[in-house]
């Protein structure tokens, strides 16, 4: 067989797709699957804190306990609706904040020269590999009451009153803009540097002026770029825990603090769950996207 | 210069500062006398001092540090075999299941990942007995999982640039596929490995939320210690700790950066 001539011996071939396929069916989808089956129980104050979905009764009947509670409580309390919803619009809010922001910084990186190029480009990384946390915190000591922005903005005579920024809704907007604008300028960076520049200068020898010429070419030929930005700022944002538990009032509700307060407060492993699926569900449909725009990009590459 | 493009570049130096303000305040204020972030006490250095007799924080950032390394290692050994299964196979049964499957957790919002891997360390236990317990082994099978799909990003990347030619011409002179893997494909991609070795060391050192599900007594990480200091209130001491940390990865990435230009070069 010409192919494991090429590959080498069958079961060099089946270890290396079999490992890493391995742990990622162990460690990644098969927990997926108890989440969905501990979403359908009721908590219990018992090690673990759910109840089992079967249990034998007599030897020979097999009892199937499925509780869709979880899910009802879920519709009909406002409260869980109110964070799926604030969480969605923060997600996208922000998304479109950081396509503003990250657009003109991902094309001016593409069209400079390829040395500046790098050092632009390893200056939007570096970040990223600083503590999140860390940066995230280093926003309170700004935007707090007696921080240094109200310091600085009232020593200038230009508020009278400190601003409150900090445990507002827009402190959790100021936090995940900040914290995601790479991942939206990376994506978009890898897009329009792949560009022909000869289209624009087609453009130009044809007379088109250059922000038409960015607006019918360059634009255009960017949306997917923009698209898988906006993926990778959106999908992750919707579960966000941190910024809303960091920099959000004790208000901000955002479906990542609330799964975070049933676990670790209120104990309710199911509920917990339940969460987990719908927010999952709700994000199957970015993610398929996102990933049919990966598979063309990466066809076209290879 | 044009006004589009003045504006144009004061846009973009908008967007740098923005992403660097935080991080210099952080700098500056690490070496602040006094305890308050906003009053300027004079230059010290006791901050850092403190940080260094602090033994719970020393505690878990030796653990944190443990933890990442071992997580770094055994992510960059599945993700290369990832990217060289993605990248050189180019038809096998499930071949968009494992393209899924190391798309997703990088996308995937880590309260969902965390109490996921919670329920199965949870179950595991209960049926075969293993993972005993929650603490280290736990929060690294954890991150070994996310930091796996980084990993095999960046290495899957470069794979793609190789030049397949010299693998054809070496499996033309008789070699062994696997001695065409250790002889010329892992040499060509070591920078690669390094980025993503570094890649997922930092990811594993900046996790919090995952961790917090599948910890247990006693196994407090270094961003376990952060979080919870900065909720009980600003300790300077975090800003120094910060501080160093930016320095350790500045340098790190800086000199890894240097060793791969020369090797290209």
């Amino acid at each position: 067989m010409a192919s494991e001539n090429h590959h080498g011996p069958a079961w060099g071939r089946r270890l290396a797709i079999g490992l890493p396929y391995g742990w990622l069916v162990l460690f990644f989808l098969l927990p997926f699957l108890i989440v969905l089956r501990i979403s359908l129980s009721e908590p219990q104050l018992a090690q673990p804190p759910y109840t089992p979905l079967t249990e034998w009764v007599d030897d020979n009947n097999l009892d199937v306990h499925i509780n869709l509670g979880n899910y009802a409580l879920l519709g009909e309390d406002e409260l869980y609706q109110d964070a799926f919803f604030n969480s969605v619009r923060v997600a996208f809010i922000s998304s479109l904040v950081c396509l503003l922001i990250g657009y003109p910084m991902a094309y001016v990186i593409a069209a400079s020269p390829p040395r500046r190029r790098n050092i632009l480009l390893m200056l939007v990384i570096l970040p990223f590999w600083t503590s999140f946390l860390i940066r995230v915190y280093a926003w309170i000591g700004i935007i707090k009451t007696n921080g240094l922005l109200n310091e600085l903005l009232l020593s200038l005579g230009l508020i009278t009153e400190p601003l409150h920024i900090l445990y507002t809704p827009l402190a959790v907007y100021l936090g995940v803009v900040y914290s995601y604008l790479p991942f939206m300028v990376l994506p978009l960076y890898a897009n329009l540097a792949r560009m022909d520049p000869t289209l624009l200068e087609a453009a130009a020898d044809l007379g088109a002026r250059p922000i038409k010429a960015f607006l019918r070419i360059t634009l255009p030929l960017s949306i997917p770029g923009i698209l898988a930005g906006t993926m990778l700022v959106f999908i992750p944002a919707v579960g966000e825990f941190v910024i809303p538990d960091l920099l959000g009032g004790p208000d901000s509700l955002m479906v990542g603090r609330m799964m975070w307060t049933e676990f670790f407060s209120n104990k309710d492993w199911p509920l917990a769950s339940s969460l987990a699926i719908v927010l999952l569900g709700l994000l199957v449909v970015p993610f398929v996207a996102l990933q049919r725009w990966q598979r063309r990009y990466e066809d076209s590459d290879e | 210069m044009s006004r589009g493009r003045i504006g144009l570049v004061s846009l973009v130096a908008f967007g740098y500062a923005f992403l660097y303000l935080p991080v210099i305040l952080l700098v500056i204020f690490s070496f602040n006398d006094s305890k308050l972030v906003t009053v300027w006490g004079g230059f010290s250095t006791r901050w850092y001092a403190e940080m260094f007799q602090n033994e719970s924080l020393l505690q878990a950032a030796w653990r944190s540090l443990q933890i990442a390394s071992i997580n770094a290692t055994f992510a960059v050994i599945l993700g290369t075999l990832a990217a060289h299964v993605m990248s050189r196979y180019r038809r096998f049964r499930g071949r968009n299941g494992l393209d899924l499957l190391l798309t997703a957790p990088l996308v995937m919002p880590d309260v969902i990942i965390g109490l996921a891997l919670l329920l199965l360390f949870v179950n595991m236990e209960q049926i075969i007995g293993w993972p005993a317990g929650r603490g280290i082994t736990t929060i690294t099978l954890a991150h070994i999982t996310f930091s796996l799909a980084y990993a095999a990003i960046v290495i899957r990347a470069r794979m793609g640039q190789l030049d397949l030619s010299l693998e054809e011409a070496a499996m033309d002179l008789g070699a062994r596929p696997f001695t065409v893997f250790v002889r010329i494909t892992l040499p060509l991609l070591a920078p690669a490995l390094v980025s993503a070795w570094l890649l997922s060391f930092t990811l594993s050192l900046d996790d919090l939320v995952i961790a917090s599900f599948v910890s247990g007594p006693g196994s407090t990480t270094l961003p376990m210690w952060i979080y919870s200091s900065v909720r009980m209130g600003v300790s300077p001491q975090v800003n120094a700790l910060a501080t160093l940390m930016l320095a350790l990865v500045t340098l790190g990435v800086l000199v890894a950066g240097v060793l791969m230009h020369k090797k290209n070069a």
